[in-house]
């Protein structure tokens, strides 16, 4: 356990440094910020004046290597466009999203696992091929599109649910969330749908897959021969069995949500930090964009070191020290 | 007796509540400030947000005209001073009284904020001198004459010097700092969700309708008209052209436009013999630059169908435009009219000016920036090849855009421009005047445009004793210019509010989304 953790974490920081080379660099090539933020009116003694005060005049790699000390201190660097902490700006509307992304996750869960086995046992039966048939919309569907439809049908003409924003909020821990008042519960509902569209498909379709092998399989023939009822073999035995990829890709697919819920929040004014990310990527606010992608990797990292444990907790057979990280 | 009175109040009451829930106003702006100090960066969101807390010596109407603000009138004294006679029932939201000593105070902060990514030293740094006569009196003196101190005074709004002083950006942020004299309150500001206004009511103007006003930054548009047809929002700025017919149609909603002052224009690589994007029909580099002719720039606008950009891509939501900004402005030239479209003449020019078999060009544009931006880039480049000039279309997404256009990159671009401070010098001195670093001229002068005589105008324009002296050479430049076609201006946009029945709103030349010029419907 120990060997595997280290080697973890040494790798960890060689993906880091590679990722914010790669950012840096990237954002550096695009274009300069400058030509953004500045009025059109300031004359050329107020553009200089900006670029130095943004330490844009220097070298690149000088300024890389700046960055690096500082983050090394922790210090990300301050946003151009806000003049804050960009690890700040980031963290303080990083709840919003993680609400948003459990939430999608959450759905998925409970909605894809369900309709997965009821389509993996009877695969033949009307409703598991409607089942199936919708899953292929929420496969297909771009998530923008079905996004707009379900605030012009929910909040525009049936008038249900609200169209955008994130409503009433209280703290926990000292935290703001929106799950636990009624408004921000209504509010919540159609971008969580929204994002988890698509994940409930992706459940829905694994949990299936997984039933029909394992139906199959002599441990479940022998349970049934040893007189256990279907409810024990399917819930117990079975659904142990298949959780093992679905943990997997749910975990996987966590981060994606966490780190990519940017269409999400844009079409319903989700002040997460999807917004902020295209929002600076727009004014090419390197440090935000730079600080999110770190943050982003880091996210993927623990997501994965997360998911390896629990397959040693699913499946005995595994040993983490073996594993190859 | 007693008890039908007690029934009575506490119907009266419920009413009176009733209608405090009914006046707070939820607003949709397309675009969030990202600070809440109104000197930290000189940007129409954060510009017409501050505008709801804090007043100017001098507002701007919705067509750009001066009036009154802080200061109830001014003189020029000298061709290099200006006098401020500031309003005596002023307080600040604190109760403490509004003096020149605020005003003195801001001009000193408001172009010195650090890391401000675009200050308002722009507006104040021809100030040289600031002389307090009495609480209410103030002389602001330049090095040498200066015409326009009331419009620059239009620009930059007056903090509290008890509160602004030794305050940071960070201060304006969370609140503390936020004490202005304007009609609304600042409350508070949930970055990405929400900023919350409550009225003045000791506001020396007319006192705000509502008791508080939340604005929600919703940047889609298509979301932000669905919030307002589904109620969460009563008024959204800048809808969707193309939902526009719709909700015109919607008899729960209406509309709120105007002419714009921001003009789309063409600005034109005409200074050097080599352009990156013209070469010959075949493709090949060419040693001469036809665009550094008049006759061809002349034939270029001709050969643009205005009304028909204006009537199909715009929807009907544009103005063709023949100048720098629209004829109604102040010294502008209201008899330079739009070039009409005539395709005949066109290739006439083009003929005579050598280029009758016609060359190929590269026209570039920003694809997110203004109104329909790449459409009109498309039809612009259709009606050139029409004319003989073979044009293709290249659009790109702004933040790479802007950086190459000032980099000199291109030879045929599709720019927009709104003057902040709403007159015509503006443009002359940024956009046509010739690049010139050590005296701040022609900044934003993409095509390198360069005519002594003009320039010439310009800077006398600048130094005019007077505003009257100012505006006729500043018309003079503007037919220079437009003689020339330094640049080619296509149209000014309508700018477009959409509500929900019982409100209306003034609509605004400068794009702004005033909060307090929403009111409820007569």
């Amino acid at each position: 356990m120990l060997v595997f953790l280290i080697r973890r974490t040494s790798q960890s920081v060689l993906v880091l440094l590679i990722m914010s080379l790669l950012v840096f660099v990237g954002v550096y090539a695009i274009g300069n910020p400058v030509d953004i933020l500045i009025s059109p009116e300031a004359d050329q003694a107020e553009i200089e004046r900006v670029i130095q005060s943004l330490g844009l005049d220097r070298p690149i790699w000088e300024q890389y290597w700046i960055f690096l000390v500082h983050a090394v201190q922790g210090d990300l660097g301050n946003s151009f466009v806000y003049n804050q902490p960009a690890l700040q700006l980031i963290l303080e509307r990083m709840p919003a999203t993680l609400e948003l992304a459990f939430a999608a996750i959450i759905i998925s869960i409970v909605l894809g696992i369900p309709l997965g086995m009821i389509a993996g046992l009877r695969p033949d039966a009307w409703y598991s091929r409607m089942i199936m048939s919708v899953s292929i919309l929420g496969f297909s569907l771009p998530t923008f599109w079905v996004g707009l439809m379900m605030i012009m049908v929910f909040a525009v003409m049936i008038g249900w649910l609200p169209a955008s924003g994130r409503g009433d909020t209280v703290d926990l821990f000292g935290v703001p969330v929106s799950f636990l008042t009624w408004d921000g519960l209504q509010h919540l509902l159609l971008p969580a749908i929204n994002l988890g569209l698509f994940k409930i498909s992706l459940v829905i379709r694994l949990t299936r897959a997984g039933m029909r092998e394992n139906l199959l399989m002599d441990y479940v023939k022998f349970a049934y021969a040893k007189g256990l009822s279907s409810s024990r073999v399917i819930f117990l035995h079975v659904l142990k069995n298949i959780l093992v990829p679905i943990v997997t890709v749910v975990g996987l697919e966590l981060g994606n949500v966490i780190a990519f819920a940017v269409v999400t929040e844009s079409i319903f004014a989700w002040p997460g930090m999807g917004k902020l990310l295209i929002d600076s990527i727009g004014l090419l606010d390197r440090p935000i964009v730079v600080a999110y992608l770190l943050i982003t990797v880091l996210m993927f990292i623990i997501i994965n070191l997360v998911v390896d444990i629990l397959y040693s907790v699913l499946d005995p057979r595994v040993r983490l020290g073996e594993m190859k990280s | 007796m007693r008890k039908p009175l007690g029934i009575l109040t506490v119907v009266a009451a419920v009413a009176l509540m009733g209608s405090a829930q009914a006046a707070d106003l939820t607003i949709g702006v397309k675009s969030e400030p990202n600070s809440m100090d109104p000197h930290y960066h000189n940007l129409s969101p954060n510009n017409m947000l501050a505008a709801a807390v804090f007043d100017k010596l001098v507002l701007q109407d919705e067509v750009q005209n001066k009036v009154p603000g802080l200061a109830e009138s001014w003189e020029q004294l000298a061709p290099d001073a200006w006098q401020f006679n500031l309003r005596k029932d002023v307080t600040w939201h604190d109760g403490s009284p509004f003096t020149a000593t605020d005003v003195e105070f801001t001009l000193g902060r408001a172009g010195n904020v650090p890391n401000s990514p675009s200050s308002f030293a722009l507006y104040t740094k021809v100030i040289k001198g600031v002389e307090i006569v009495d609480d209410h009196t103030i002389i602001l003196k330049t090095e040498g004459p200066f015409p326009l101190m009331v419009d620059y005074m239009s620009g930059v709004v007056i903090v509290s010097k008890k509160h602004g002083e030794g305050a940071t950006t960070q201060d304006y942020n969370s609140g503390k700092a936020m004490v202005g004299t304007g009609p609304f309150k600042f409350a508070e500001w949930v970055p990405g969700d929400r900023i919350v206004y409550e009225r003045n009511t000791d506001y020396w103007g007319s006192v705000p309708a509502w008791d508080k006003v939340i604005v929600k930054p919703i940047s889609n548009e298509s979301a932000r008209t669905a919030a307002l047809l589904a109620g969460d929002v009563d008024f959204i700025d800048f809808p969707a052209t193309t939902d526009i017919p719709t909700l015109k149609k919607n008899s729960d909603v209406q509309i709120s436009e105007i002419g714009s002052n921001r003009m789309i224009y063409l600005h034109i690589d005409s200074d050097r013999d080599e352009s990156p994007f013209v070469a010959d029909l075949e493709g090949n580099k060419m040693q001469k630059n036809p665009l550094k002719d008049a006759r061809v720039r002349r034939a270029i606008s001709l050969a643009i169908n205005r009304e028909a950009i204006a009537a199909r891509v715009m929807e009907g939501l544009a103005v063709p435009a023949g100048q720098l900004m629209p004829p109604t402005v102040y010294a502008t030239v209201p008899e330079i009219k739009p070039d009409p479209f005539d395709l005949e003449k066109a290739k006439e020019l083009l003929q005579e000016a050598g280029w009758g078999d016609g060359f190929s060009l590269t026209i570039h544009g920003p694809n997110d920036r203004y109104v329909n931006d790449a459409k009109i880039a498309q039809a612009i480049a259709q009606m050139l090849t029409k004319a003989g000039i073979k044009t293709a279309v290249e659009t790109m997404p702004k933040n790479v855009y802007f950086g190459k256009a000032s980099a000199l990159e291109f030879s045929l671009m599709l720019v927009g421009w709104a003057s902040g401070s709403g007159e015509p010098s503006n443009p002359l001195r940024a956009l046509l005047h010739t690049y010139d670093k050590e005296k701040g001229m022609g900044t934003t002068n993409r095509g390198r445009y360069s005519n002594p005589k003009m320039d010439n105008l310009v800077d006398t324009a600048m130094s005019a004793p007077t505003r009257e002296e100012w505006a006729k050479l500043t018309q003079e430049a503007t037919k220079v210019a437009m003689g020339d076609l330094g640049i080619i201006p296509i149209h000014y946009q309508v700018n477009v509010w959409a509500m929900r029945n019982g409100i209306d709103y003034k609509a605004r030349a400068d794009e702004y989304t005033l909060i307090q010029s929403i009111i409820p419907a007569m």
